[in-house]
């Protein structure tokens, strides 16, 4: 493989973002994630390989992730790489030369309006290759189901930190149920289990961003 | 004004309240809802959490500002009123408290992380030292930064705190067992980095609030007494954590288990000794008959 990729897709992992960008440590002065995909674009590496060298080492940093290896703010500056990767490479979503494996429509819910997680889980399922609607926090459940029937197929993402906002977590779910039995929805969040999620009707829960691109992956288009 | 170090130094455990914003929620706060602002609209409800606590027997009590930070309040365009909902809190929870227990000012974080640029130090500092002199004023004898997990945005606020009023400042971390059987925090600070950072900007006490249940309070404060034997430890342990029942949360861990836990906590090196989400009065009764029984 071409060392010009090899190295951005170190700097996705480590969280490099520019040559500017004082983060990591170790990796100061040299070109980041941004300056390595201009290079690349030019030196005719197609876009679409970017993109799968840029997931893959999404993959990578959301594992460490789940492993407990890294914390938010690694998660976070990786996903700040791969933002500045996304901005090259947009306009060949554009063009449709590279593709969204699907729609992931994202929120927190109704009453509950913290977003450091549900902002982790955008930016980490994005970071794999999704196109991701973020509905912002304290969001009701008719503000979903519009977004599902604007968004069709899309598959749908509820998150909350309050233990007092499960239960609109439950009513949102359901709701969305109601109106379109076949959108698959999963959740997340500090007080969740699998088994408060499946007993909400969810269809799937994630107690990290990886675990829900794992769970998303399944319903990739081809 | 009442010295807590003094009265921890006079060898007492002294037991705190339980939660606030669960109760609130009990007492009809709405999802969505500023919980500062009952300091004002829902003056009478917000009184009788206070006084529910000192009634079961605690000898300090928090107050109703948890989210007062001028960023928190921003969500509901009330982050003018910072001082006065502050101010509120503090004198609602002295008045509960009377002059013979002490009443901490809550501080929580601000949600906003210092690393991403979304806010600088100086407005983070600037909001927590308006937070601080408000509550100061309405009458809290000391202060308790609490949940926190980033160690930039806690020393802000103990400088804050301190070089805006002279009190004496508790800063309380939440922890996650991580699956390596570690503790810490979702910006992966540990037990033992809170302890040499906070104390470099002169906390007064430690400790460690939310989380999942007391057994993993007891692993904390163990971690915490390896570094550092002397510094006061303020423990503010959740009732569990919350299973899903019936359309309810539910919180797992009754005030007798509580309170039959409660002593292993306390040999371990907590001084003082309270809960936080999904903890009742009840909770708290139960704490103070089993500690004062064995004292």
């Amino acid at each position: 493989m071409n060392e010009l990729i090899e190295r951005l897709g170190r700097c996705v992992e480590r969280g490099k973002v520019n040559k500017i960008s004082p983060y990591p440590n170790d990796m100061k002065g040299q070109d980041g994630a941004d300056e390595l995909t201009k290079q690349s674009l030019e030196a005719a590496i197609s876009p679409s390989e970017i993109l799968q060298t840029c997931n893959d080492a999404m993959q990578r940093i959301g594992e460490r992730f789940s492993r407990n290896e890294v914390f938010v703010p690694e998660l976070l500056m990786s996903a700040k790489a791969m933002h500045s990767v996304m901005a090259h490479l947009k306009p060949f979503f554009q063009t449709g030369s590279v593709k969204a494996k699907g729609k992931f429509v994202l929120g927190t819910v109704a009453g509950d309006l913290h977003d450091i997680g549900k902002n982790l889980v955008a930016m980490v399922v994005e970071g794999n290759g999704w196109q991701v609607i973020d509905l912002g926090v304290d969001v009701k459940s008719s503000k979903f189901i519009e977004a599902v029937k604007s968004h069709p197929g899309c598959l749908v993402g509820l998150s909350t930190l309050l233990t007092t906002t499960m239960m609109n977590m439950s009513k949102t779910v359901q709701e969305i149920k109601t109106q379109s039995p076949s959108t698959v929805v999963i959740v997340g969040g500090a007080p969740l289990t699998m088994d408060a999620a499946m007993k909400m009707g969810a269809d799937g829960y994630s107690p990290d961003p990886q675990g829900a691109v794992a769970f998303l992956n399944k319903f990739a288009a081809a | 004004m009442k010295s807590i170090l003094k009265a921890i130094n006079e060898n007492t455990i002294l037991i705190s309240d339980g939660a606030w914003g669960t109760f609130l929620h009990q007492r009809g706060l709405q999802p969505g809802e500023c919980p500062e602002l009952w300091n004002i609209t829902h003056r009478d409800d917000v009184f009788a959490i206070a006084k529910s606590y000192i009634d079961a027997g605690a000898d300090i009590i928090l107050t109703n500002s948890f989210g007062g930070s001028p960023i928190k309040l921003k969500h509901y365009d009330l982050q003018d009123r910072t001082a006065e909902l502050n101010e509120a809190a503090a004198i609602i929870s002295r008045e509960a408290a009377g002059k013979d227990h002490f009443v901490l000012g809550s501080i929580g974080p601000t949600g906003i992380m210092l690393m991403m640029g979304d806010v600088t130090e100086d407005e983070l500092y600037r909001g927590f030292c308006i937070q601080a002199d408000a509550l100061k004023k309405g009458g809290v004898d000391a202060f308790c930064i609490e949940t926190m997990s980033a160690i930039d945005e806690a020393m802000l606020a103990i400088r804050a705190v301190k070089e805006t009023t002279g009190s004496e400042v508790a800063c309380t971390f939440t922890f996650e067992k991580t699956v390596n059987n570690e503790y810490r925090t979702m910006m992966g600070v540990s037990p033992t980095d809170m302890v040499s950072a906070l104390k470099e900007v002169g906390v007064d006490i430690i400790g460690t609030n939310c989380g999942n249940g007391i057994d993993q309070m007891i692993d904390i404060v163990k971690e915490i007494r390896t570094v550092d034997p002397v510094t006061p430890i303020l423990v503010h342990a959740n009732a569990g954590k919350p299973t899903f029942e019936n359309g309810k949360t539910v919180f797992p861990e009754t005030p007798e288990e509580m309170a039959k836990k409660v002593h292993t906590l306390i040999r371990s090196g907590a001084n003082i000794v309270g809960g936080c989400c999904g903890t009742t009065p009840q909770h708290i009764r139960a704490l103070v008959s089993s500690i004062r029984m064995k004292n």
